[in-house]
């Protein structure tokens, strides 16, 4: 047996580990609740579509589906833009008190994220916004990593670009959005996937601050269901199959860049 | 890090000397402005305002009363905190033994020319871009004491499974096992980059001086991936400490397993709010960070004992 047949073995025995827990969900997505509680377990599904339709009227899944999109997108347009304008400003401009700012935003990344959830949730209720759909993306719309992410980017063109430009009577605004922008689009897309990926998932924040099923997102309304549907499996699997889906369909899709974009934290980090 | 990154920013922007003029600076400010506000609103007063907090003994509808250290002094002495403290540690030792996978998995695929690398890669990573909270659920199932297919087939080889997510003594184990499948196929994606940035022609000279493959790996290899290995240690740690989502879907609020499952990020959920005592929960985020800064700051000082750079 050749060495490159022992690699593939060895691959597809840790690839089988890796999507047995998917498959398994699938199939019990498909089946009714005393199937799913079987022993010995019934691998075989008896193609119970209602199940998909049942999530709908369990909870506000519609609804809560068109948080999460709304959301994610506000928060994924907002990080590119001011990410990018913040990035081209550390990386391509001078100003006084430059160095001094860019640590401050790097200590931001050094904090975990616990930290700022009490005082946001605060914040929230001051403005009166807690079960809004602004509350779920208002502070995702800020990070530092974008900002750091896109600097490595800008820092990566040459020098003449922008002053070639100035020549011709540019202002650093017009550089940024003619000149620059277009160069850094594998970094935009990096980080635009990145934080589709963070957003469309995270649980903590929307869990605390819209309590409200209608104006939950998928993550925080999958999660509200433990304890009380915890015994209708194959209904919580359909809910989980149509929240996770659409990322894992981006994510095939958009592959290749995506990994370029983790691989990158990794070398710059 | 940052130094270098600061030297590169120099070398990029600062041509000859070249004073800039007071217009670029108002550019300067006005382009980074929006995000300074946003960062200063959500991130660095929650900071200050966190620290404040925990500082002070607050009542479920808000009022808050200064009390100094009371609160840490309480979780000096609380025995949930002592286990989440616990349970924390156990959940991040569990998930960084499962590091060295994640090396042999990115070898295996870094194998030249190999066919199907997308395939495997995307079976891999599957786990990394599904949303948590589903991941949470197909495990409660998995592990399932009476009807899961774990235990079933454990019974095959004769063995009895416990009740993975109700023992207290097995729940942390079973997931730190979620936490490694979880994170392997990101983890797995850094060293792959790591490894296709050793130069070929190391290898090329091991394989003049006739050194076997193992060899290779584990005088070449190895060695010059440390820097990629240290990175991932340090993140894989300061996520590992941060575990709540997972613990939150698979674990019963009140069941017999969550003692030996609770995470100090799910005790600061619970504690600030559940319970609403918010200058408890304060405490407890203040303690995570500290806990974070001492072990970075530790895996900082020992990686000049082991990582390589060249």
């Amino acid at each position: 047996m050749s060495r490159r047949w022992t690699v593939h073995l060895a691959l597809l025995f840790g690839g089988i580990i890796m999507i047995t827990p998917f498959v398994w969900q699938i199939v019990v997505s498909l089946q009714t609740v005393t199937e799913s509680m079987r022993t010995p377990p019934q691998f075989w599904p008896s193609w119970q579509w209602h199940n998909f339709v049942d999530i709908f009227q369990t909870v506000p899944l519609g609804r809560q589906f068109l948080n999460t999109v709304v959301v994610t997108i506000a928060v994924t347009a907002g990080q590119l833009l001011l990410c990018s304008l913040a990035a081209f400003a550390f990386a391509r401009l001078e100003f006084p008190g430059r160095g001094l700012i860019f640590t401050l935003f790097l200590t931001v990344l050094m904090v975990p994220g616990e930290l700022f959830l009490l005082p946001r949730y605060e914040i929230m209720q001051g403005l009166g916004w807690l079960n809004t759909l602004q509350a779920l993306a208002a502070p995702g719309i800020f990070g530092a990593f974008g900002v750091f992410l896109l600097r490595q980017f800008f820092l990566s063109l040459p020098k003449e670009l922008d002053e070639a430009a100035r020549l011709d009577g540019a202002n650093p605004i017009q550089i940024y959005w003619y000149i620059m922008l277009p160069l850094v689009k594998p970094g935009l897309l990096a980080l635009g996937l990145l934080t589709v990926m963070w957003s469309w998932s995270s649980l903590l924040w929307p869990l605390v601050v819209n309590t409200d099923p209608e104006m939950m997102t998928l993550s925080a309304g999958l999660a509200s269901l433990r304890g009380q549907y915890l015994t209708n499996f194959p209904i919580l699997f359909a809910g989980s199959i149509v929240a996770s889906l659409p990322v894992i369909v981006l994510f095939v899709v958009m592959q290749r860049q995506l990994i370029a974009g983790i691989a990158f934290t990794g070398s710059k980090g | 890090m940052v130094l270098t990154t600061e030297r590169a920013a120099a070398k990029a922007t600062a041509p000859t000397g070249r004073r800039p003029p007071r217009r670029e600076w108002l550019w300067g400010y006005a382009l980074v402005a929006p995000m300074a506000l946003g960062l200063a609103v959500f991130y660095l007063w929650p900071i200050v305002q966190t620290f404040y907090l925990s500082l002070n003994e607050t009542g479920p509808f808000g009022g808050e009363t200064w009390v100094g250290l009371a609160n840490f002094a309480d979780l000096l002495a609380d025995e949930d905190m002592h286990g989440a403290l616990r349970n924390s540690l156990v959940y991040a030792l569990i998930v960084l033994a499962g590091v060295p996978l994640s090396i042999v998995i990115a070898a295996l695929l870094n194998v030249p020319k190999l066919r199907g690398l997308g395939f495997y890669r995307t079976l891999y990573f599957l786990p990394v871009v599904t949303m948590p909270a589903a991941i949470g659920l197909t495990w409660r199932y998995l592990y399932n004491g009476d009807f899961g297919p774990i235990n079933y087939a454990l019974s095959l080889v004769g063995i009895e499974g416990p009740y993975w997510v109700s023992d207290p003594d097995v729940v942390i184990f079973a997931i730190g096992v979620v936490g490694i499948w979880c994170s392997v196929g990101y983890n797995a994606v850094l060293f792959l980059a790591g490894l296709q940035g050793i130069p070929k022609h190391y290898y090329e000279a091991a394989e003049i001086d006739g050194a076997s493959r193992m060899r290779q790996f584990f005088r070449i290899t190895l060695p010059l991936l440390t820097p990629t290995t240290f990175f991932v240690v340090v993140i894989t740690m300061i996520n590992a400490f941060q575990v709540f989502d997972l613990i939150f879907l698979m674990i019963d609020d009140s069941g017999t397993g969550m003692p030996g499952a609770r995470s100090i990020v799910y005790l600061f959920y619970q504690k600030g709010f559940v319970e609403h005592s918010r200058g408890y929960a304060a405490a407890i985020a203040v303690v995570l960070l500290a806990i974070i800064l001492v072990l970075t700051a530790i895996q900082f000082r020992l990686q000049k004992k082991w990582v390589h750079y060249e």
